[in-house]
């Protein structure tokens, strides 16, 4: 298996990225840890005429604190960002999901921007994203936009994002007073992708649940407090409102079931997280 | 700004094993082949090509990463570290190789030199790794004859070594009697 040939540009700055992307359109991909985009190369699922890489661009490497949000850019490696003193307490819940996602050897060049790109339905990182209400900030040579997670992803790895478009950062709310967090997951094996992976976000007036691996992208739904058998009502509804398919790995009906055990998992643990974080 | 052109070959400069190299690749070279075809150095091995398998796992600026997901080109002035840069001389084994040696941590030898590069890159970013920690790093790769347990009591026996402790010490002991209810 190898890549069918293409031109490869290293860019230096932001501005070479963008002019390239520009210039190129849907010819170009931008390439940054490769461990989602060198696997299609390879099995040629796709074959873009350039490639953009854009690891060496000193100004995306760092992740900058904001009020009330790290934002990431485009540079950051997955294992840079679980290395980051203090996550745990910025951003608990991709503290936990982070570790799940690929293993130490994927980690090591795989970015958070590259998998909010590639828009697997079942990815951690988008779907932590949903969860915290997060925002993809996307910019162009003579544009620049932010958009809400839950509009970025349309569909199976289809996104807002347009072929000029590098997503330049990815912005996480981090940890807020009273609020409680938690991250639970299925797959076949650890470093695989997930059947199904569930996040939660709760405070004093509101549970939120966002689902991965079940619809054609990561979903959320609110809802207000509940316990017991109106919880679970309410998340089973969700369960069957995301229209579980069936493939390889697990049936629809395993799915459902899989939405109301973790789902009900993650809502207990965040809502615990809540309380002790108010006191 | 380096643009290289798709059909044409261009030079690539890094260090390998701890002296300068250079290769000469297309842009959709990967870095195995270039290792393997360009360089000749085929103890990075190749089994899936999509990341899954480990067997091409080698250290990229000191963390191991898979090369069959690296474009030769874009390891321009990287430190590269593959498994034919661990044994001290020609002829003597590594402590990692060593150990593997001592427990049967390898049958076949396929998925061998990829373990061995993550071994050793994470064993030197986290000396202190304990079991848990090196379970994680080899289920990273797929090994189809040795059920991982004497891989593990390998690993962290050389760890043991690498830290200056006496090897028949607890960790180590850990992983014999592992070895022993594995046998
Ligand atoms: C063995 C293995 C296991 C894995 N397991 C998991 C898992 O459990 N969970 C999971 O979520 N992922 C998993 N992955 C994929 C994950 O490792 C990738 O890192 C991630 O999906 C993509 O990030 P990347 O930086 O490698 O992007 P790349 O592969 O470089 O790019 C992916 C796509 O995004 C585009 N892109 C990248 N960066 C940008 C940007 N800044 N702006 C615009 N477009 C961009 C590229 O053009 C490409 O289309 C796994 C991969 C492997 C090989
Ligand atoms: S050959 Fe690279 S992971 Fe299998
Ligand atoms: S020793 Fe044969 S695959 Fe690991």
């Amino acid at each position: 298996m190898k890549p069918a040939p293409f031109g490869y540009l290293r860019a230096d700055s932001l501005d070479q990225a963008l002019d390239a992307l520009a210039r190129h359109g849907d010819e170009a991909r931008v390439v940054a840890g490769g461990q989602s985009l060198l696997p299609m190369l390879n099995m040629r699922l796709t074959k873009p005429a350039v490639l953009v890489d854009v690891m060496r661009i000193q100004a995306l490497r760092e992740p900058v604190p904001e009020r009330g949000a790290l934002v990431i850019p485009a540079g950051v490696r997955q294992a840079i960002l679980l290395d980051r003193p203090g996550l745990a307490d910025d951003l608990p819940l991709l503290a936990a999901a982070l570790p799940w996602v690929g293993h130490v050897q994927t980690r090591a060049r795989g970015t958070l921007c590259g998998s909010v790109a590639h828009a697997d339905p079942s990815a951690e990182i988008p779907l932590c994203l949903v969860a915290l209400e997060g925002e993809v900030r996307l910019r162009a040579r003579k544009r620049r936009r932010s958009v809400r997670a839950e509009d970025f992803f349309t569909g199976m790895m289809v996104t807002e994002r347009a072929d000029d478009e590098l997503i330049e950062a990815v912005r996480y709310p981090t940890r807020a007073a009273g609020t409680g967090y938690a991250f639970a997951e299925v797959g076949r094996r650890h470093g695989d992708f997930a059947i199904v992976a569930c996040a939660a976000v709760v405070d004093a007036r509101r549970m939120r649940l966002a689902v991965g691996g079940v619809a054609d992208r990561p979903t959320a739904r609110d809802f207000p407090l509940l316990d017991g058998s109106a919880l679970d009502d309410a998340l089973n509804a969700f369960a069957w409102d995301l229209g579980a398919g069936e493939d390889l790995h697990a049936t629809a009906r395993y799915r459902r079931d899989l939405v109301r055990q973790l789902g009900r998992r993650v809502l207990s643990e965040a809502r615990q997280d809540s309380l002790r974080c108010r006191s | 700004m380096p643009q290289l052109d798709a059909g044409a070959r261009h030079r690539v400069r890094f260090t390998l094993n701890g002296a300068p190299a250079e290769v000469e690749v297309e842009p959709r070279t990967l870095l195995t082949d270039a290792l393997r075809h360009g360089l000749g150095l085929t103890g990075t091995h190749v089994g899936c090509e999509h990341g899954v398998c480990g067997a091409c796992t080698v250290a990229i600026d000191g963390v191991p990463a898979r090369a069959c997901l690296t474009l030769a080109v874009g390891v321009e002035g990287c430190d590269l570290r593959t498994v034919e840069g661990l044994a001290p001389e020609p002829g003597r084994l590594g402590v990692l190789q060593a150990a593997f040696r001592r427990h049967h941590a390898l049958q076949c030898g396929f998925c061998t030199a990829g373990i061995l590069m993550s071994l050793d890159a994470y064993l030197r970013l986290r000396p202190r790794a304990g079991r848990a920690e090196l379970t994680e790093v080899v289920g990273g790769h797929l090994c189809r004859c040795t059920g991982y347990a004497p891989i593990l009591a390998a690993a962290l026996e050389a760890a043991a070594i690498l830290r200056g402790e006496d090897p028949s010490g607890p960790a180590t002991r850990e992983a014999t009697d592992a070895e022993k209810a594995h046998a």
